[in-house]
């Protein structure tokens, strides 16, 4: 077996050995320590497999795991925000008193970590359905952590709004295996390759219904609006960690079904309705979004509208397409992975600090909490597109690739709603640092180290790469684009 | 393919089969009362179950005689039992809160079908596969998650709300069986297996609703609005 194929083993088996030992031993220490170890482990092998593979596809143990550039590069994100999250969680659940839980916290958390990771390396249509599904399974009792009602409702809506959506992916999942079998016989392995390849040779219609039916499943998965209704209540309701997971990892682990059979619907001729109705999606969620930003009242559900804003933004890039699309959209994927992490974890302090998840609760966030307080305004800058953060640039390259496929309604549009989510998001935060409130007492709070240290860890990449995009990275994400793209007219949506 | 070409007899048993099960998802459409419910879902699973068996034998797959038995037991057994059992102890025997009367949603279930009907028409037609059972396979699949979706929105009790889900699904299950006989068996299996887990999922959270929220009616999850 290669050096990848072992990174890949040991990338997906350092956290469920940790699960096995963490329910083994069931204390509360031991079990923050080896899920924050596996993760460790599972972002070093992850980082090594995205400098080892060069722009080679490869495929271990009977083609079921397929390690190539879309794959491995979400899966970077995932490991990432997993990382983080685990360096977070050591801080936060100290403060909420469960201890005598919070064994099975960590377990159900390095399950959730390892599902989101194990997802994107999925190489048959229908594992990777299984893998989405088992990413609900597991988040579900994550949401429903703190047994309140409002968690417990969070939930149910989760699950329900979840399952019968991704039932609608396993259609489709089931008509594209349908439809393969007039070109490839009764019986065949429906991996994406092969998928891709007996493409051009499928019904259009057929490959049409499978494709939308896709689309809405993993869409609802995604957040996408309108079937994004599960979102706000599930990333607001679980604790801190457990939201910038499904945000920073669970979203774009789903993302990459969306793009994967995109790439067989260009191969199969119907680029223009897919891409189009991808689009349409995209540019929807950002409405509603941006609606729902201004008039916001819960700081949680603040983060959360804006994940499905960033989700839109991230379908309307790979929907442009091409290089420089595909390359915005990968890129924007890290970067709100790293800041939505980031704004999650000030969100879940600044919610511990005041008692409150209400936005007009909050005041004088600066004063009270000095550390925290400037590091989650300098990432609330960085989440609205502002420069010199690097979502501007990953921003500015989607816009780029839209007016490069002609796209100039869907360009205002886009670049309208971003004007408003910008005055309105930080126009919340105007009013949490600067408006007069009746908070009386400003002490100053302390905060944890652990809580501190993966905010700075998520934002000062951020502001690097928002000031030099590395050409290294660029060269990859046209490897990444090259292989996506080679089935894709380019003059697709001319 | 095996459903493009296939002796008289076999087609009319899958069709019987079929519409079966149709006509059951239309039973749970119309009753009221959780536990007809219950015992239509499972009639339709061992329907399905059935069909299964039926064509592993027609169509020489012998790994769709395990899907069968698999089938039988889980969703025609076990999930019933389950759902039975929480029933019981939540004391739930109708549905109390309806929001669309059961003649209504029969009519717009019907009007769903006629959808599903058109539409696979038109892949049936584009396919070169009209008037063969696919057509009436791609109906009936599509009908029976277009009402489940129905039953999931029209309802507003916990329980209804798993069996819409299972609905949904089984839906997909009767149509691969059909259409796609020689689907890999691990995926099939998997799909079983993890249909148990959802339910135990489900006895938790409607565990916890009852104990926390003091009702298992949907209606009143409205705090998270916004």
């Amino acid at each position: 077996m290669s050096t990848i194929g072992l990174l890949t083993l040991v990338l997906t088996v350092a956290p469920a050995v940790a699960i096995v030992l963490i329910l083994l031993i069931r204390h509360p220490r031991v079990a923050e320590a080896l899920n924050l170890v596996a993760s460790a482990i599972s972002l070093l092998s992850i980082v090594a497999i995205v400098f080892l593979r060069g722009d080679a596809k490869l495929t271990f143990w009977g083609d079921y795991v397929i390690i190539d550039g879309l794959g491995s590069w979400t899966i970077l994100c995932a490991a990432i925000v997993y990382f983080l999250a685990s360096i977070y969680a050591v801080g936060y659940m100290r403060l909420l008193g469960e201890e005598d839980r919070l064994h099975r916290f960590y377990a159900l958390f390095a399950g959730f970590g390892l599902s989101t990771l194990v997802g994107p390396m999925m190489n048959n249509a229908g594992l990777y359905w299984i893998a989405i599904e088992l990413t609900t399974l597991i988040s579900t009792f994550l949401v429903a952590f703190e047994r309140e009602a409002a968690s417990i409702e969070a939930a149910w809506k989760y699950i329900i709004v979840v399952s019968a959506g991704i039932s609608l992916a396993l259609l489709g999942t089931v008509l594209f295996y349908w439809s393969g079998t007039f070109v490839l016989g009764p019986t065949y392995d429906m991996t994406w390759d092969t998928l891709q390849q007996a493409a051009p040779k499928l019904n259009p219609s057929l490959v049409s219904l499978s494709f939308l039916l896709v689309l809405i499943g993993y869409g609802t998965k995604v957040g996408l609006a309108p079937m994004h209704t599960w979102l706000p209540d599930a990333h607001s309701e679980g604790p801190a960690p457990v939201s910038a997971l499904l945000s920073g990892a669970l979203l774009n682990t789903a993302m990459v079904g969306i793009v994967r059979y995109l790439v067989v619907a260009d191969a199969a001729g119907i680029s223009h309705l897919a891409r189009g109705t991808l689009l349409a999606l995209g540019a929807f969620s950002l409405f509603i979004a941006a609606l729902f930003i201004v008039r916001q009242k819960g700081v949680k559900r603040l983060m959360a509208y804006s994940s499905i804003e960033h989700m839109g933004v991230i379908a309307l890039g790979f929907g442009f397409g091409g290089p420089l699309g595909i390359a915005g959209a990968l890129y924007h994927m890290l970067n709100h992975s790293l800041n939505k992490s980031a704004m999650f974890f000030g969100a879940g302090s600044v919610m511990r600090a005041y008692d409150t998840k209400r936005i007009p609760s909050i005041r004088h966030v600066m004063s009270r909490l000095p550390v925290l307080g400037g590091l989650w305004l300098a990432g609330a800058v960085a989440i609205t597109g502002a420069p010199p953060f690097a979502l501007f640039l990953s921003e500015l390259t989607i816009i780029r690739a839209g007016l490069a496929s002609e796209q100039y309604f869907l360009i205002a549009l886009m670049a309208v709603l971003l004007v408003v989510i910008f005055v309105g998001f930080l126009n919340h935060f105007r009013t949490m640092y600067i408006e007069n409130g009746e908070i009386a007492d400003q002490k100053i709070v302390p905060v944890s180290a652990w809580c501190l240290l993966p905010m700075w860890l998520a934002l000062v990449p951020l502001f690097v790469m928002g000031l030099w995009w590395p050409n290294a990275l660029w060269e990859h994400f046209q490897t990444i684009a090259h292989a996506l793209d080679a089935a894709a007219p380019t003059e697709a949506l001319r | 393919m095996l459903a493009a070409h296939l002796d008289p007899l076999p087609a009319s048993l899958f069709s019987l089969l079929a519409i079966g099960s149709l006509l059951l998802s239309f039973v749970m459409l119309g009753s009221r009362w959780l536990r007809h419910y219950l015992y239509a879902f499972a009639a339709q699973s061992w329907l399905i179950a059935i069909l299964s068996g039926a064509v592993g034998y027609y169509g020489n797959y012998a790994e769709l005689y395990i899907v069968a038995i698999l089938t039988a037991a889980f969703r025609g057994l076990l999930l019933p039992y389950l759902i039975l059992r929480i029933i019981r102890r939540l004391e739930v025997h109708r549905e109390v809160h309806v929001i669309l009367q059961a003649s209504s949603s029969l009519v717009i279930g019907a009007f769903a079908v006629i959808f599903a009907l058109a539409v696979s028409y038109r892949i049936g037609a584009a396919l070169n596969l009209a008037g063969t059972i696919v057509v009436l396979a791609l109906t009936v699949m599509l009908s029976m998650k277009l009402i489940g979706f129905l039953m999931l929105s029209v309802r507003h009790e916990a329980i209804s709300q798993i069996l819409g889900l299972l609905v949904l699904e089984n839906g997909v299950f009767l149509g691969a069986q059909i259409l796609v006989p020689g689907m890999p068996l691990l995926i099939e299996i998997v799909i079983l297996f993890d249909l148990l887990i959802v339910v135990a999922c489900f006895g938790v959270l409607v565990q916890y609703l009852l104990s926390l929220v003091g009702t298992t009616s949907s209606l009143q999850l409205k705090r998270l609005v916004g």
